[in-house]
């Protein structure tokens, strides 16, 4: 009980020094209400959280340096729904949302749960900025209220085939065979399907893929198949804690490829993995979602997202991405009128957002600069290797 | 059953008819349609369980079969979904019949029927889960196009009527069972199966008849869900939480009534709705589940307080009512 | 294709993982031979436990294998409390309420522990966590060589307990016959109380075992409860040896069937096998009554 009342406190704190900030409580300012739609609870609840964090840290942000200018100082207020890790939650929420009179719409996480999500709030026009969901579908149904921030799954995995070729082209090619683990839900699913398709074309040889549900309570017999087929390369595609016992029984049975390809892994790229198993977090490679570290924001961002013993992830800073850009169009519609947010979302070239993409640039919704990178987990620490403009490590691969 | 007539059952069609009409918002509109989906389910749960005393822990098998037979008739075969709706209740009641005939026929009973049904929903789970054919673990998206001759609604209340419109339909089929012979030997076999065949009664074949018709309006409760939401996947269709949801409803409704299963569905999920709210507009989203500890709590003290089910509750309070038929 | 060292060294990760399968199955199998209840709350119970591990783990620097002795006893009384004061008043003996009130006790349970410890997956790391014991071609983990024995071990006592002592004879009596039982004077609340906190206390048990080497979020123990259920079936509702055999079967099911079919159709394995065996014979291996 002690972390909620904590928790609790500490946002009754922050709020209320926001509030005497001097010169930032106008009584005549209006409040512009933003839907903030997370899984806190049920099977989504370890990602939910870090999410709605992001979101939390960049409204604080926004209200704190002013709020809206455009509409005289107007504050954002944070309307949160708890998805409850199933799209009808999320339908739900959204409902509610739409009654509580939202400008607007951030978050879903889960591809079901967007997808469901962004559906209801297309029936009132409100505009929703998906945060993470990289379902392709979520797109491609003509809905002009939806918004994508981050790559959708068809980039992650192209970037992922293709950063592998050059990583390996690089290393002068000492990584021919493969084999691929990934949890039987969408991203995992269609992450093998594409490789599976594509890797071949490019001289790796798929010795097997391997699909393990979520939850997982044993990942022995797949560190068995790995050690008995002895790949170079190993693809996991999964959640946290199926990648964290897969990792350490790999580490336990004295299995070592050549490397450790992760794509769109929960636990690859999350510091909470590093900090606690650094043995077996060495070295292993992720492309996945994440800040840009170049960007001088993301380590202001990083420091309030880790109070309260917390870590570091892409859901924060995607989040926190996704307010920022939503602000901004409101900031230039001038206005919290849904029509004019929607329109300002579409022709937005927002590029203060934290992640490693430039400029906003979106196509019936998806922003087409979006991309993910490669990250490698060295001596503690999760490094930018690819690509290099955003880069602040060299690859270290083969890792044997 | 004691309470029920078809004089209640024309005054609870009534309100539920004028419900679209009172409470116009769509939060209340949305909220009525999800009530009513997993009314029905419960309905269909309750006809096997409730009057058959067969406790299923795998409705989810019949609810995900509707829904998924919904969008794949739709989606493959490019049919109509006021066609698909008939043909995908009958594919539900035809799985209904191959698992009560396997099942029925191997004796099994009690806690071993229910958890064989429950083994037979994970695996239409994990096949759903696996197949291409049924779209994998990327699900089924239902093309959106708005039109009623496409069973999507641009307005809410219509999709709403056609869910309370089946709940009514349910009732009446509830109410004729329980009246029938079929009905009493449904009751026979929930009370003493052994008995009952030694008087003659084909406990086989009642039994068979009740999951087949229970199947149908469980699937039929998936059918509608999959025009609401439009998209679908293994753990959507087939997951635990629909099982669980078409049990907690009728037991906490009143087992073996014919309004058990819609006075819990909207008790159950009002009171999650309520404590979800209250509890969010005091915390803000920063103390996940709290919520659901005063839900599950609450539902642990209703248990305590209406042992038999809220119809229980309105029984005793009303000892004057006339003699069930 | 598949060599035969990997289908022996699957064998034996099956055999020990299914002895803690079995493990948390006998609390289960227990409970329902003596109350004929089906107990929803197992799941949350495990991941409680889990968590208890953890917490004496990381607050209070004790080891797992430590930390049992202290934990059994723990559980045992909350299991004890939970069902003599909580579940016992609120369903008043009645199946399906007793459903209801364990649904609403899991509920209860898993979301104290996310408000309490939040979402995040916690793990702990002990110095022994990834040492291996070389046998042959097979590095065994010893963390689950050593989950493996004690499982065993506690089969036989629990066996022991229910054979040689007075209140296992009592458990024993009611499971056969309650009102019988009643008439000599046992007090059948007190034993059905019992009966559930040796249930429980399992689970402090297996979650002791568990945690060297696996994690642990509000929802973990759910995972293990569809598996725990197979396997009371399987062994046959109420025998202790054949939730120790079911569980050692159902691990080596699920190893090789994960080896052949792959880990995710591979979990098919399991339930067909209940399938089968519950349609061809439903009393499972020891025939133990309905």
């Amino acid at each position: 009980m002690t972390a909620t009342r904590r928790t609790v406190l500490t946002g009754a704190a922050a709020t209320s020094a926001v509030l005497t900030m001097p010169g930032l409580v106008r009584a005549q300012a209006p409040q512009i209400k933003i839907g903030i739609l997370q899984p806190v609870t049920g099977a989504l609840a370890q990602d939910g959280e870090y999410g709605r964090i992001g979101a939390e840290i960049g409204l604080n942000e926004i209200n704190a340096a002013g709020g809206i200018k455009s509409m005289g100082g107007a504050t954002l207020q944070m309307v949160f729904g708890d998805a409850r890790s199933n799209p009808e939650g999320g339908t739900a929420e959204v409902e509610r949302m739409q009654s509580e009179g939202v400008a607007a719409i951030v978050g879903g996480f889960a591809s079901p749960i967007c997808l469901a999500a962004s559906q209801a709030a297309s029936r009132y026009d409100i505009p929703y900025i998906v945060d993470v969901g990289v379902s392709d579908q979520i797109v491609n149904r003509g809905l002009k209220n939806t918004f994508r921030l981050g790559p959708g799954f068809g980039t992650v995995t192209a970037a992922a085939l293709d950063n592998l070729v050059k990583l390996n082209d690089a290393a002068g090619k000492p990584a021919k065979t493969v084999v691929i683990v990934h949890e039987d839900g969408l991203f995992g699913s269609g992450m093998a399907k594409l490789m599976n398709a594509e890797l071949p074309n490019r001289g790796f040889e798929i010795m097997e893929t391997i699909a393990h549900p979520t939850p997982s309570r044993d990942m022995s017999n797949v560190a068995l198949r790995i050690k008995s087929l002895n790949p170079d390369l190993v693809v996991p595609s999964s959640y946290y804690g199926e990648f964290v016992l897969l990792a350490r029984t790999l580490q336990q049975q004295k299995i070592r490829p050549k490397g450790v390809y992760a794509v769109l892994n929960g636990a690859a790229s999350n510091f909470r993995f590093v900090k606690e198993f650094p043995e077996a977090a060495n070295l292993v490679m992720d492309c996945n979602h994440w800040a840009d570290p170049r960007k001088p924001k993301t380590a202001t961002v990083r420091a309030a997202a880790e109070k309260d013993g917390r870590f570091w992830l892409y859901n924060t800073p995607l989040n926190y991405s996704c307010v920022r850009l939503l602000a901004d169009a409101i900031e230039r519609a001038g206005s919290a009128d849904r029509a004019k947010v929607t329109e300002a979302l579409a022709n937005s070239t927002f590029s203060d957002h934290i992640m490693p993409y430039g400029p906003t640039k979106f196509v019936n919704g998806q922003n087409t600069g979006a991309a993910p990178v490669n990250t490698q987990v060295q001596n503690g620490d999760i490094k930018v290797i690819f690509p290099a403009e955003f880069a602040d490590a060299k690859p270290v691969f083969p890792a044997t | 059953m004691k309470g029920a007539s078809w004089l209640s059952i024309g005054v609870v069609a009534a309100m539920l008819v004028a419900l679209p009409l009172l409470l116009t918002s769509n939060v209340a509109l949305n909220f009525i349609t999800f009530a009513g989906i997993i009314t029905l389910a419960a309905q269909g749960w309750n006809i096997l369980a409730g009057y058959g005393g067969q406790f299923s822990f795998g409705h989810a098998a019949f609810f995900g079969t509707g829904a998924y037979a919904m969008a794949l008739l739709q989606v493959r075969l490019g049919l109509n979904p006021w066609l698909a709706l008939p043909i995908a209740i009958a594919i539900g009641g035809v799985v209904g019949f191959l698992i009560g005939a396997l099942s029925f026929r191997a004796r099994l009973r009690g806690s071993y029927f229910a958890l064989v049904t429950l083994a037979f929903a994970e695996v239409l789970r994990i096949l759903t889960n696996a197949l291409s054919f049924t779209g994998g673990a990327a699900g089924v998206l239902i093309p959106l196009r708005v039109g009623s001759d496409n069973m999507q609604f641009r307005d809410a209340r219509v999709l709403c009527w056609l869910v309370l419109a089946f709940v009514v339909g349910a009732l009446c089929l509830t109410y004729a069972i329980a009246r029938s012979r079929f009905g009493a030997y449904l009751v026979a076999v929930r009370e003493n199966e052994d008995a009952a065949r030694a008087l003659g009664v084909d406990t086989f074949l009642v039994k068979l008849k009740a999951i087949t018709v229970s199947a149908m309006l469980t699937a039929a409760a998936g059918c509608l869900y999959a025009q609401k939401s439009l998209y679908l996947d293994a753990g959507i269709g087939f997951g635990p939480w629909i099982s669980i949801d078409a049990l907690l409803a009728p037991i906490v409704g009143g087992i073996g009534t014919v309004f058990g299963p819609l006075v819990g569905a909207a008790a159950l999920l009002g009171l999650g709705e309520v404590t979800k709210t209250l509890i969010a507009s005091l915390t803000g989203g920063a103390a996940p589940g709290v919520d659901l500890i005063v839900f599950g709590a609450l539902l642990i003290l209703s248990v305590a307080f209406a042992p038999q089910g809220l119809m229980g509750l309105v029984r005793v309070l009303r000892p004057a009512s006339k003699g069930g038929a | 294709m598949l060599k035969p060292d990997i289908i022996i060294a699957a064998v034996a990760n099956g055999l020990l993982t299914g002895a803690v399968y079995a493990l948390i199955a006998l609390g289960l199998t227990l409970v329902y031979g003596v109350l004929h209840i089906i107990n929803f709350a197992h799941g949350a119970i495990l991941t409680a436990a889990m968590f208890a591990v953890f917490v004496c783990h990381q607050v209070f620097r004790i080891d797992p294998y430590l930390a049992v002795f202290v934990l059994t006893p723990l559980f045992f009384g909350l299991g004890y409390v939970l069902q003599r004061y909580v579940i016992d008043p609120a369903s008043h003996g009645n199946d399906s309420n007793i459903l209801l009130v364990t649904l609403g006790l899991s509920i209860v349970i898993e979301n104290a522990l996310l408000a309490t410890f939040r979402s995040d997956t916690r793990s702990i790391d002990v110095p022994y966590g990834f040492s291996v014991l070389e046998v042959g071609p097979l590095l065994l983990s010893v963390p689950k060589v050593i989950a493996f024995v004690t499982s065993f071990a506690v089969a036989v006592l629990l066996g022991l307990l229910l054979v040689k002592t007075d209140t296992g004879k009592a458990i024993r009596a009611v499971a056969k016959e309650k009102a019988g039982s009643a008439l000599v004077g046992i007090s059948v609340e007190h034993i059905y109380a019992v009966t559930f906190g040796i249930g429980a206390a399992c689970l402090a048990i297996a979650a002791c075992l568990l945690m060297p080497t696996y994690l642990v979020n509000p929802r973990s123990g759910d995972a293990f409860v569809l598996v725990a259920f197979t396997i009371v079936v399987l062994g046959g509702m109420g025998s202790i040896g054949g939730a120790l055999a079911g569980g050692l079967i159902i691990g080596i099911v699920e190893s090789l069937s994960g080896l052949f079919l792959g880990e995710s159709l591979g979990q098919i394995g399991i339930f067909l096998i209940f399938i089968l065996v519950l349609l061809v014979k439903p009393t499972g291996f020891s025939g133990a009554r309905v």
